[in-house]
């Protein structure tokens, strides 16, 4: 569960990236997080994964509060949650495999637990067939299901994804999104962070909006209306 | 560190120098350059210590034996004389002795000069070798007040010369080992920042998933390991080669044959030691100073 209560950031420069926000993501829902560039969408991931510290206010994540969480105690909050980036992040000189499987070797999982996990996440993004391939060798669509797989892997409760169809066409962003919507009834918390108004609506999941660093819209009734207001 | 992990670790810090050849080549180009200059500075300081040592050896300190005293008063001071703090050994050389060699130092027609001269006209004596040439003048005033020596010679000039070039030598190659540790420590490390710089998508990675600070350390030490060993056994060999071949060819010039040189297998072991510690203190330390930079969030 994630929950902000009254959250400020005020950077270093001056910037105040966030005025007051309170928000509440319930175990197992399907979140999206959306707004204009320098609404602050970066800002609460960062916060949510315990990047940056918050002016102002609490968070909690998963049993975490990141008011009191030590820096010894960040990577512990780190397993518990799974980040997709719009790049992809993936290790170039890596295959498929060792990159799913090197998310677990390194929060020290045995050989026995990756080689029983990780062929699991692959069939599941739909990459069984393609684990011996290198990052360059797949397409953008491709490159994301390792991504997800990845985030996956350690089998955290939530899974945040940054504007993960920044860089596919309309059909492979649909794939992304359908690929997280069943991720999510298998029963993990999914937060997706984007700005695809076509392709928020196509789903009837709650819609987080925040401009200029607060919230202006939460509630099912999608991206449009929060525009219209 | 789990046993699991440490396979994991040295795996990766070994796939990491290959899969990052160029930056590896470079981290050991550095370390057996600083090492080969380090290496034979010291090399100099053993073998100039080496060489001050045998000619302090020889630089003796002569005691004269009052002529009053009988051959067995003479040869009964040798107990006397090397009870003497700094007396290494005292050997007694007859009048007989003395004169024979100084006989010997001319030739035969020359000699004829001294064929009316007696023995006597000279004193029995010894020669003193001492422990430590510094304290040459105080192991001179003692040997003095023996009773039965008449006089003394001893070279105060050249000892007070061996000991400031014995010092000068070891106090700039000191200076010089230490500027090129720091300076190779710094190299190595700038180096290392390289590597690291390229990886720092992975090491961001590893955070993001939860690696521990430790977990994410391990392979980047392991490589700094790796490479400051291979680093140091290069340069040994390299050093090995280097030095056989002055060696050789001090030995064959004729103006530098007076230098007496050390053999390689004198001093091959303690070179390594040296060698696979300081790769070792290089290839840790420069990996450990750059990694923390990365390891703050």
């Amino acid at each position: 569960m994630v929950r902000m209560t009254n959250v400020c950031k005020a950077y270093e420069n001056g910037t105040k990236a966030l005025k007051g926000i309170t928000a509440t993501i319930e175990d197992g829902e399907f979140v999206f997080l959306v707004g204009p560039s320098g609404s602050g969408k970066s800002t609460i991931i960062k916060l949510l994964t315990g990047e940056i510290a918050p002016t102002v206010g609490s968070i909690h994540v998963n049993g975490y509060d990141l008011e009191k969480i030590k820096p010894s105690q960040l990577p512990y909050l780190r397993r518990t949650i799974g980040v997709v980036f719009q790049d992809f992040r993936l290790i170039a000189n890596k295959t498929v495999y060792e990159n799913v499987a090197f998310a677990m070797r390194v929060i020290g999982a045995s050989n026995k637990e990756i080689k029983r996990r990780v062929p699991y996440v692959l069939e599941l993004v739909g990459l069984d067939t393609r684990t011996r391939r290198k990052p360059e060798e797949l397409s953008g669509g491709e490159q994301q299901r390792v991504a997800i797989a990845r985030a996956l892997v350690n089998n955290p409760k939530l899974i945040i994804a940054d504007e993960p169809t920044g860089n596919l066409d309309p059909a492979r962003s649909l794939e992304i999104m359908m690929l997280l919507e069943r991720i999510n009834k298998l029963g993990t918390t999914v937060l997706v962070v984007t700005h695809e108004k076509e392709l928020v609506n196509r789903f009837s999941k709650r819609v987080i909006a925040i401009d200029g660093g607060r919230v202006v819209s939460d509630g099912m009734d999608g991206y449009y209306s929060y525009e219209a207001k | 560190m789990k046993r699991n992990n440490f396979g994991y670790f040295f795996r990766e810090g070994l796939g990491s120098i290959f899969s990052h050849g160029f930056m590896s080549f470079a981290s050991v180009c550095v370390i057996v350059a600083c090492l080969i200059i380090m290496g034979s500075f010291t090399l100099l300081v053993l073998n100039v210590n080496n060489m001050i040592e045998k000619w302090e050896s020889e630089n003796q300190v002569v005691a004269f034996v009052d002529e009053e005293l009988s051959d067995a008063e003479a040869r009964a001071l040798e107990t006397k004389l090397e009870a003497i703090e700094n007396v290494s050994d005292a050997v007694f050389v007859s009048r007989d002795d003395a004169f024979a060699k100084y006989l010997s130092e001319f030739d035969e027609d020359e000699n004829e000069l001294f064929a009316d001269l007696e023995p006597t006209v000279l004193r029995h004596r010894y020669m003193i070798y001492l422990d430590d040439i510094e304290y040459m003048a105080e192991t001179q005033k003692r040997i003095e007040e023996v009773d039965g020596i008449a006089k003394v010679n001893a070279h105060l000039e050249i000892s007070e010369g061996f000991v400031s070039i014995s010092r000068v030598v070891g106090i700039v190659s000191l200076t010089i080992i230490l500027v090129l540790l720091i300076v190779s420590m710094f190299i190595m490390a700038n180096t290392i920042k390289l590597t690291t710089f390229d990886r720092r998508e992975e090491i961001a990675i590893m955070r993001l998933v939860g690696a521990t600070n430790g977990f994410i350390r391990w392979p980047f030490v392991f490589e700094g390991l790796l490479l400051g060993l291979f680093g140091s056994l290069v340069a040994f060999l390299l050093q090995w080669g280097i030095y056989e071949f002055v060696v050789v060819q001090i030995e064959r010039s004729t103006t530098m044959r007076i230098i007496e040189t050390l053999s390689f297998g004198q001093i091959a072991l303690p070179l390594l030691g040296v060698f696979v510690a300081t790769g070792f203190i290089v290839g840790i330390g420069g990996s450990l100073t750059v990694i923390r930079k990365y390891l703050k969030v």
